[in-house]
C-alpha cells in the first residue's frame, strides 16, 4: 500500500487504535488534515484553542488509560499547546502530540508560522522527535506511542514539516508492530531481594504508613494496593493524584496528606517509623518542610523511575519496578510467609490515628446563611452517588473537591496536581465525556479558572459533551486571596476581579442551560435538576462564601505537625493542638 | 567533589542540547563538555565535567540515563581513569623571556607548533590540573590566548563503555 506522508499519519493513528485526536488545524497541517476528510475511523475533536486540545487529550488518557492524542499546526498551534503538554508532563500522562512544521527547506529561516518546536517543547516531554522524510513516519510515531505508554509515561511530540505530508509523495507504507529502542528499556519487576527487605521492614513496623501517589493509578495498581493494605490493616493516604487508588470510604483511609491534607494523615506521617510509598514522588506540596518530613520513620519507596527515588528524601529501601508487580510480590511474601504484624502495637497506633481523627478537621460552619463551597462538593457527591467522573480546575474548588467528594474508584479524579494549571478542567471534562457518554461527568471550577478555557463551551456543544460546570464562584482568586490573607495581611493584590461575566447567560450564548444558585437550600435540588438533563451542558453558577478558606493548610515551609486548622485559637481543641 | 561523566548518546540531532538543556533546568554545575563520534557513527561519546554532593552526582546520573538519547553512561570518579585535556596556548615572547618559555615547555612536554619572532603556540595534553600548573607558571601578561577542550577519560584496565 503507497501512501502519501499525511495518509500515513492518519493509518498510523488508526493502527495504533486512536478513537479521538484533539486539535485544530493551520497551514502546516492542511496535508494531513485533508487527509483526516477522506476517513472515518479516527475522529477529530475540533477545539477552540489548542491548550484545550491538549487538556481534552490528557484528561481522556487520565480517565482511560489509552494514550491521548492531539494534532496541532506550527508556530502558534505549536506554543499555544505548551501549557497542555507540560500539565500532562507533569502528572506523566501518556499522550502523543502531532505538531505540523514549516517545510525542510524553510526551517531555520524564520518562516511565517515557524517556531523551533523540538527545542520550545524539550524541557516539557518524555522524549521529541523531528521527522525529515516521510519513510520515517510510521516508525518514529510507533516509537511516540512506545516511550509515551511505557515505564514511566509522558507526552511524546513529533513534529512533522509540511512537504513530509505532501499528498504526491506516496511510499510503501508499514505500521511495525513492536518497536525496540537499544537506549530505553524501562525496569518493570522489582528486584527480588529489596521487595523481601521491605516487606520485613513492613511487617516489623509499630506505627506503619502508606502513602500513595498517582503513580498507583497509571501503573492501574490500585487492587493490588488495596488487597495490600487490607492485608496488612495499616492505615493509607493518599497524594492529590493518588485519589481513588484506595476506597476514600473505607475506614483504613485517612485522607489525603499534604499541604491540605487531613489531620489524622499528617500527623500519622509525622509520627509514623516506616513508610511506604507507591507510586508517590515526595513533592513540595506533599513534604513540607523536608528538613522535619518524617522524621522518625524508615522509608520504602516503589517508583518507576529511578530519578524519583532519593530525589528530595533519602529512602532507606528504593524499589525500582512497575507498581503493580512489586505489591503482587508483596502480597504473595506476605501470603506465603503468613507474615503478620503485631496485633497490639497496630491497635495502639490505630486509637493514635482516631484521636487525630476525632478531631474532625475537615468540619466546617453549617450554621450560617452563605453557601458554602464545601458544602455544594458534599452535594454533588450526593446527587451523584460518589460516581462521577471529577474534573477541576486549580485553587481553593480544586482542594474542596479532592477533600470533600470521595473518590472510592481510580482515574475518576482528574486535575492537574503538578503543574497546576488553570484553564484545566473544562477541556478535560470534554475529553472525559467522549471517553465516558453514558457517565455523569462534573468540572468543579472556580470563576478565576474557568475563564482560562471557557472558549470550550464551543466545542462541547458542537461535539455533544454533556458535561455539569459546578463553578464555586466566589468573585476572588480564592487560594491567591487565601493567602494574601495569611501572609500578606489581607492586601488582596489583584485577586479580585470586578467584571465578572454573567455566567447564566455566557452558558445559555454558548448554546447550554445556566442556572444561578445563591442559597443552600436550592443546592441539592438544583444538581439533580442539572443531571437529570442528560444531553445538555449546564453550567452551574453558586455564589458561595466569599471568604471561605481552605483548611487544614500547611504554610509554605512548615512541617506536617504545625497544620493551620479550622478551630478559634484558645478553643480546647486548639490548646491540645499546641 | 569533581566528576568525570562518559555517555555514549545516540548520535542524533539535538541529542547534545536535550544533555546541555538538562543541566540548566535542573540547575546542575557543568564545568566543561567535550563530544564526538565514535568508532561506531551511530553513536557519539560526551565527557562532562561536573561537581556537587553524591546526591547531587547520583541524581544527575539519573536524570542523564532517563534521556531517551543516552545509551549508557559511567562516572568515571568511581574507578581507575586516565584522564586528558589538550589545550593550545599562545605565549608572547621577548628575546629575553624566549628560552625561558621553550625551556618550560620542555618541562611540561609541550611542543611548540607555531613560531613567528614575538610569539609561540605551545600544544600541550595531560590532566587539567598540569594544564592549570602550566599555565601558572608563565609570567603574567604573557598568555595572548589559550584553548583548551576540557577533559576526556578513559577508565583504565580491559574494561570499557561499550555496547
Amino acid at each position: 500500500m503507497e501512501l502519501s506522508g499525511g495518509e500515513i499519519i492518519v493509518q498510523c493513528l488508526k493502527d495504533e487504535g486512536v478513537e479521538y485526536i484533539f486539535g485544530y488545524p493551520g497551514g502546516a497541517v492542511l496535508h494531513l488534515y485533508d487527509a483526516i476528510f477522506h476517513q472515518d475511523d479516527v475522529q477529530h475533536i475540533l477545539v477552540r484553542h489548542e491548550q484545550a486540545a491538549a487538556h481534552s487529550a490528557d484528561a481522556y488518557a487520565r480517565a482511560t488509560g489509552k494514550p491521548g492524542v492531539v494534532l496541532v499546526t506550527s508556530g502558534p498551534g505549536a506554543t499555544n499547546a505548551v501549557t497542555g503538554i507540560a500539565t500532562a508532563y507533569m502528572d506523566s500522562i501518556p499522550m502523543v502530540v502531532i505538531s505540523g512544521q514549516v517545510g525542510t527547506p524553510v526551517i531555520g529561516s524564520d518562516a511565517f508560522q515557524e517556531v523551533d518546536t523540538v527545542g520550545i517543547t524539550r524541557p516539557c516531554v518524555k522524549h521529541n522527535f523531528l521527522v525529515k522524510d516521510v519513510n520515517q513516519i510510521a516508525e518514529t510515531l510507533k516509537k511516540a506511542f512506545h516511550l509515551a505508554t511505557t515505564g514511566r509515561p509522558g507526552p511524546v511530540l513529533v513534529d512533522i514539516p509540511k512537504d513530509i505530508t505532501d499528498p504526491n509523495i506516496k511510499v510503501p507504507y508499514h505500521y511495525p508492530e513492536t518497536v525496540s529502542m537499544r537506549s530505553y528499556n524501562p525496569v518493570v519487576t522489582g528486584h527480588k531481594g529489596q521487595i523481601k527487605k521491605a516487606v520485613d521492614l513492613l511487617v516489623s513496623a509499630k506505627r506503619p504508613m502508606i502513602y500513595s501517589g498517582g503513580g498507583a493509578i497509571l501503573g492501574n495498581g490500585s487492587n493490588e494496593l488495596t488487597e495490600l493494605v487490607r492485608l496488612l490493616g495499616y492505615p493509607i493516604t493518599n497524594t492529590l493524584m493518588g485519589l481513588g487508588a484506595y476506597p476514600a470510604t473505607d475506614k483504613q483511609f485517612v485522607g489525603m496528606l499534604g499541604m491540605h491534607g487531613t489531620y489524622e494523615a499528617n500527623m500519622a506521617m509525622h509520627e509514623s517509623d516506616v513508610i511506604l510509598a507507591v507510586g508517590a514522588r515526595f513533592d513540595d506540596r506533599v513534604t513540607g518542610k523536608l528538613a522535619t518530613f518524617c522524621p522518625n520513620a524508615k522509608i520504602i519507596h516503589i517508583d518507576i523511575d529511578p530519578a524519583s527515588i532519593s530525589k528530595t528524601v533519602k529512602v532507606d529501601i528504593p524499589i525500582v519496578g512497575e507498581v503493580r508487580p512489586v505489591l503482587l510480590e508483596m502480597i504473595s511474601i506476605i501470603k506465603q510467609g503468613n507474615l503478620k504484624p503485631s496485633a497490639a502495637d497496630l491497635e495502639v497506633w490505630w486509637n493514635n490515628i482516631e484521636k487525630w481523627r476525632d478531631l474532625n478537621c475537615l468540619d466546617y460552619d453549617r450554621s450560617g446563611e452563605t453557601l458554602k463551597p464545601q458544602y455544594v462538593v458534599e452535594q454533588l457527591y450526593k446527587v451523584t452517588n460518589g460516581e462521577a467522573y471529577v474534573t477541576s480546575d486549580v485553587g481553593q474548588h480544586q482542594m474542596y473537591a479532592a477533600q470533600y467528594y470521595h473518590f472510592d474508584k481510580p482515574r475518576r479524579w482528574i486535575n492537574s496536581g503538578g503543574l497546576g494549571t488553570m484553564g484545566f478542567g473544562l477541556p478535560a471534562a470534554i475529553g472525559v465525556k467522549l471517553a465516558f457518554p453514558e457517565s455523569d461527568v462534573a468540572c468543579i471550577t472556580g470563576e478565576a479558572s474557568i475563564q482560562m478555557c471557557i472558549q470550550e463551551l464551543s466545542t462541547a456543544l458542537q461535539f455533544n459533551t454533556p458535561v455539569k460546570i459546578i463553578n464555586l464562584n466566589n468573585r476572588y482568586m480564592g487560594m491567591v486571596r487565601q493567602w494574601q490573607e495569611f501572609s500578606y495581611k489581607s492586601r488582596y493584590s489583584q485577586s479580585y476581579m470586578d467584571t465578572i461575566p454573567e455566567f447564566v447567560k455566557l452558558a445559555e450564548a454558548y448554546g447550554h442551560v445556566g442556572m444561578r444558585i445563591e442559597k443552600s437550600s436550592d443546592v441539592e435540588g438544583a444538581l439533580k435538576e442539572a443531571f437529570a438533563m442528560k444531553d445538555r451542558t449546564v453550567f452551574l453558577d453558586f455564589m458561595t462564601d466569599r471568604t471561605e478558606n481552605v483548611f487544614p493548610m500547611i504554610e509554605a515551609g512548615k512541617s506536617h505537625h504545625e497544620m493551620k486548622l479550622r478551630v478559634a485559637p484558645g478553643t480546647p481543641i486548639d490548646r491540645e493542638l499546641s | 567533589m569533581r566528576h568525570i561523566i562518559s555517555i555514549l548518546i545516540e548520535n542524533e540531532a539535538g541529542a547534545l542540547s536535550r544533555v546541555a538543556g538538562l543541566f540548566s533546568a535542573r540547575g546542575y554545575n557543568i564545568e566543561s563538555l567535550t563530544v564526538a563520534a565514535t568508532e561506531d557513527p551511530s553513536l557519539s561519546r560526551m565527557t562532562l565535567v561536573t561537581s556537587g554532593s553524591d546526591e547531587i552526582i547520583e541524581q544527575i546520573t539519573k536524570q542523564l540515563n532517563k534521556l531517551i538519547d543516552v545509551v549508557k553512561l559511567i562516572d568515571l570518579a568511581e574507578s581507575v581513569h586516565i584522564e586528558r585535556e589538550l589545550m593550545l596556548v599562545k605565549i608572547g615572547t621577548t628575546p629575553a623571556t624566549r628560552e625561558e618559555v621553550k625551556r618550560l615547555s620542555d618541562i611540561f612536554r609541550g611542543k611548540i607548533i607555531d613560531v613567528t619572532p614575538s610569539s609561540y603556540v605551545v600544544e600541550m595534553t595531560g590532566p587539567s590540573d598540569k594544564l592549570d600548573a602550566f599555565i601558572g607558571s608563565l609570567e603574567e601578561g604573557s598568555i595572548i590566548e589559550v584553548a583548551r577542550s576540557g577533559p576526556t577519560g578513559i577508565s583504565r584496565g580491559e574494561k570499557g563503555l561499550h555496547l
